[in-house]
């Protein structure tokens, strides 16, 4: 962003529909503090190895350490595959809810201004701020026996808890805002005129949603996808509590790895890891790509 | 569409665009079955304890000491998280180097890499058979199954947060007040504290309460190197987590409306404040 | 000559800002570099402030070759575009800033931020926030605050281009007499020729990076040398302009 210094004024747009104009300038050049800045680079550097390439390198060195054949026996075994289904079940269910979920109400809140539309921002962003212990807990304390459609569901002997619809629930729930959380400061930085424009002319809904908005956010909608399926993949704690360790039932990958931590079987639980490593670095590649081709 | 065209509505003037009715049926639809009803349970979960019993649970010192060490735990990590993560965002937005674009991929990674995955791995590496761990325990210090290693998994989990906010906040600031200060003869960390500093405050600090929120709440990363041991490295959390095995919902449910007490009143402070930043801004 | 630019270049990412920019102001003039968007005359303040770095030629502010002397010691004020006020600071704070980073004792720098604010006529409005200020009065303060520290040259970066154009023309008188007032050389940067004819004693034309012509707002006007400068000012304005006054 810098061929001509002097006079190049970029909009900015900010997430909350403020324009500003800012002035690009090069950085000032007459400070040429190098040892600052690679002070500063390697202390950064020795942090961010520290807290985050270390753990990776230990998850692949510990599931390699009795040699590929072990490694193999740990991650083709039946019930981490049986894992393995369910969190990708779970995960393209809370894909598909957190996009139909995020497109609504992201275009509700951002297209039509009623009463009460910030209250409804800030209930949406609630399970983002909820311990993920807490959201497993409110799905006992509804569904399971205790809970107040606890008799309900035993009449038509319908079970949630400590079933795969409860595992799918809670994940859903802790990602539930993700997707919406991308799309709406993109939609609402946009405006209405377009859509304004369009209906005047006498467009349909779907009509301006899929020729007039959607182009806007189709990045930010993959965006989002990716982050809520990173998000729903690794979902530990409110999976936890709702799914009752049920071994080949309402084991999920995450799940599966804590099982065979706690029965010693370490090599076993990081290579069931490697595979969720894997799928991180992947997203991350993903998240990258998508980042880069927006801009 | 059910909604017609040229609907007068509030002082923001017409409502041209189709789709009202059926976005905020679909909207409020989910949101209600699948958030808001649910967490109403712990409501009426919690209006059938009396006030004596919901007193006599929160208060007992096993409980007590899982919110302390939450609490301080959640502090210390974010406060280390708001040092390194301002670091790390202003080393990403003012410098160029070979790797800066695989270090700005990696800040992520604690949001992708599953939780538990990272509670196995980090209390691997900080036990006393762990590359860091062996070497801190030559000299005495014991990190895993300790508060520190409590507060390492949750720096784990909240620098991306504070990275993630400062980062463009720096981006967008106009070096004209740098210069301005400059010009001044202001020296460069003089600036950084006077001018800098004041205009990435708020953003900072709504990274702080970010991570610090998710280090009181986080369960996964910290459970295995926390090690649970009574009175000393339980968090609270994994207190709500013992008391539903033991089938002891009503303590599970105090519990939890405490600590969703505490992130409600953590998250308000931090608005306040930054509505009280943000008057500045205008104009 | 007060300030005096020989033979500068500068090169930005392959974009030739300047070229064999050579001109001087005289002491105690205020001098206006006029030209379109991107003709490089905000480089050329930049780089008399020290804020950008030539590739070559020399910068003389009173007799001295200033390039390698950084900014802040070339005792010069700068006046920033959007006037780059701090924002967490009181008006008066922001006066201060140049006599603290100084280490100037409190009386003296409580004294000299009374002057200044009377000299804007903004006594009262020492402990309010920039953002409690009107455009025109966050360009009072920040001439205020560059002139605190004394200096013996003040650069003023598109003045009033954040203005609204009703109070332009007041200010611009305002600022005019200021500056007389204050007797500093002086010069600003605009694109608006009608704001350089009538408040500078001589005007330097850019464009493309090169000086087209430099000379009093009169000559300009009256006896264009190159076809640029016939092009871009309006003679018949110009004559409009004297005419009222």
């Amino acid at each position: 962003m810098s061929e001509n210094k002097q006079e190049i004024y970029q909009q900015d747009i900010v997430g909350d529909g403020v324009h500003s104009i800012q002035k690009v300038i090069e950085p000032p050049k007459y400070d040429s503090s190098n040892a600052v800045k690679y002070v500063l680079i390697g202390l950064s550097t020795l942090f961010l190895f520290v807290m985050l390439i270390l753990p990776l390198i230990v998850v692949i060195t510990n599931a390699l350490r009795d040699g590929w054949a072990a490694y193999k026996d740990a991650v083709l075994d039946k019930y981490t595959i049986k894992a393995l289904q369910l969190t990708l079940l779970a995960t393209a269910c809370a894909v598909a809810v957190n996009t139909i979920f995020g497109l609504f109400a992201s275009f509700l809140l951002s297209k039509f201004y009623f009463r009460g539309r910030q209250v409804l921002a800030a209930l949406i962003d609630i399970p983002f701020s909820i311990s993920p212990v807490i959201a497993g807990l409110i799905f006992i304390l509804t569904f399971g026996n205790i809970g107040w459609m606890g008799d309900f569901l035993k009449t038509y002997h319908i079970k949630i808890v400590f079933a795969v619809p409860g595992v799918i629930l809670a994940t859903v729930f802790v990602t539930f805002p993700f997707v919406f959380r991308e799309l709406f400061p993109v939609l609402n930085a946009q405006g209405k005129d377009e859509e304004e424009a369009a209906a005047l002319m006498g467009a349909g809904g779907f009509t301006i949603f899929r020729r007039i908005t959607f182009p806007h956010i189709k990045w930010a909608l993959l965006y989002g996808v990716i982050l809520c399926t990173a998000r729903a993949m690794g979902e530990f704690g409110a999976v936890s509590v709702i799914s009752g360790h049920l071994r080949g039932k309402t084991n999920t990958l995450p799940l599966h790895v804590e099982i065979l931590y706690n029965e010693f079987n370490t090599m076993a639980a990081f290579a069931v890891s490697s595979i969720l490593v894997i799928l991180a670095v992947l997203i991350l590649i993903a998240r990258s790509i998508v980042e880069w081709k927006a801009k | 569409m059910e909604q017609q065209i040229v609907k007068v509505k509030n002082k923001k003037g017409v409502r041209v665009i189709p789709g009202f009715g059926l976005s905020l049926g679909v909207t409020l639809a989910m949101l209600g079955t699948l958030v808001l009803i649910p967490l109403t349970s712990i409501i009426i979960s919690a209006s059938g304890l009396s006030i004596r019993e919901f007193a006599e649970v929160v208060t007992s010192k096993q409980i007590v000491s899982g919110y302390v060490v939450s609490l301080s735990c959640a502090f210390v990590a974010a406060l280390i998280n708001a040092f390194f993560g301002l670091m790390i965002a202003w080393v990403l937005v003012r410098y160029q180097f070979p790797y800066k674009r695989l270090m700005d991929g990696i800040i992520e990674l604690p949001f992708a890499l599953p939780t538990a995955v990272a509670g196995i791995s980090l209390t691997y590496l900080y036990s006393d058979k762990g590359w860091i761990g062996a070497a801190f325990s030559k000299v005495g210090i014991k990190i895993a199954y300790t508060k520190i290693g409590i507060t390492i998994a949750m720096i784990f989990i909240g620098i991306p947060f504070v990275v993630r906010t400062v980062q463009p906040v720096l981006e967008k600031l106009d070096r004209q007040y740098e210069e301005a200060a400059a010009m001044l003869g202001a020296s460069r960390i003089y600036t950084f504290f006077r001018v800098v500093l004041p205009e990435v405050f708020p953003a900072l600090l709504a990274g702080f309460g970010l991570a610090f929120a998710r280090g009181i709440g986080e369960y996964g990363s910290v459970v295995f190197i926390a090690g649970n041991i009574p009175y000393e490295t339980q968090i609270a959390p994994l207190l709500i987590m013992a008391k539903l095995e033991q089938y002891k919902y009503a303590d599970a449910t105090a519990i939890a409306l405490v600590l969703l007490l505490l992130s409600f009143l953590l998250m308000l402070m931090i608005n306040s404040v930054q509505i009280y930043m943000q008057k500045f801004s205008k104009g | 000559m007060y300030v005096e630019m020989k033979h500068i270049n500068k090169t930005f990412d392959g974009f030739q800002a300047s070229k064999e920019v050579s001109f001087g102001v005289a002491k105690g003039h205020l001098a206006a570099l006029l030209g379109p968007s991107g003709s490089g005359k905000t480089t050329i303040l930049r780089m008399i402030a020290g804020l950008d770095k030539p590739d070559s030629g020399d910068i003389i502010i009173d007799g001295a070759r200033v390039n390698d002397i950084p900014g802040s010691k070339r005792g010069i004020g700068f006046v920033f575009q959007n006037y780059a006020l701090f924002r967490y600071m009181t008006v008066a704070d922001n006066i201060a800033f140049g006599l603290q980073v100084q280490k100037k004792s409190k009386a003296e720098i409580k004294e000299r931020v009374g002057e200044l604010l009377q000299l804007i006529s903004m006594e009262d409005l020492g402990k309010r926030y920039p953002h409690q200020l009107s455009g025109g009065q966050r360009q009072r303060v920040a001439f205020a605050r560059a002139l605190a520290p004394n200096p013996h040259l003040l650069l003023l970066d598109e003045p009033f281009a954040a203005i609204d154009a009703k109070v332009r023309r007041e200010l611009r008188t305002w600022l005019r007499n200021m500056i007389e007032k204050v007797g500093i050389t002086s010069i600003f940067v605009t694109h608006d020729q009608e704001e350089a004819m009538e408040v500078a004693d001589t005007v330097i034309i850019t464009n493309q990076g090169k000086i087209e012509q430099i000379g009093t707002p009169e000559d300009i006007c009256l006896h264009p040398q190159t076809d640029f400068v016939a092009d871009f000012i309006d003679a018949a304005r110009y004559e409009a302009m004297m005419a009222v006054k």
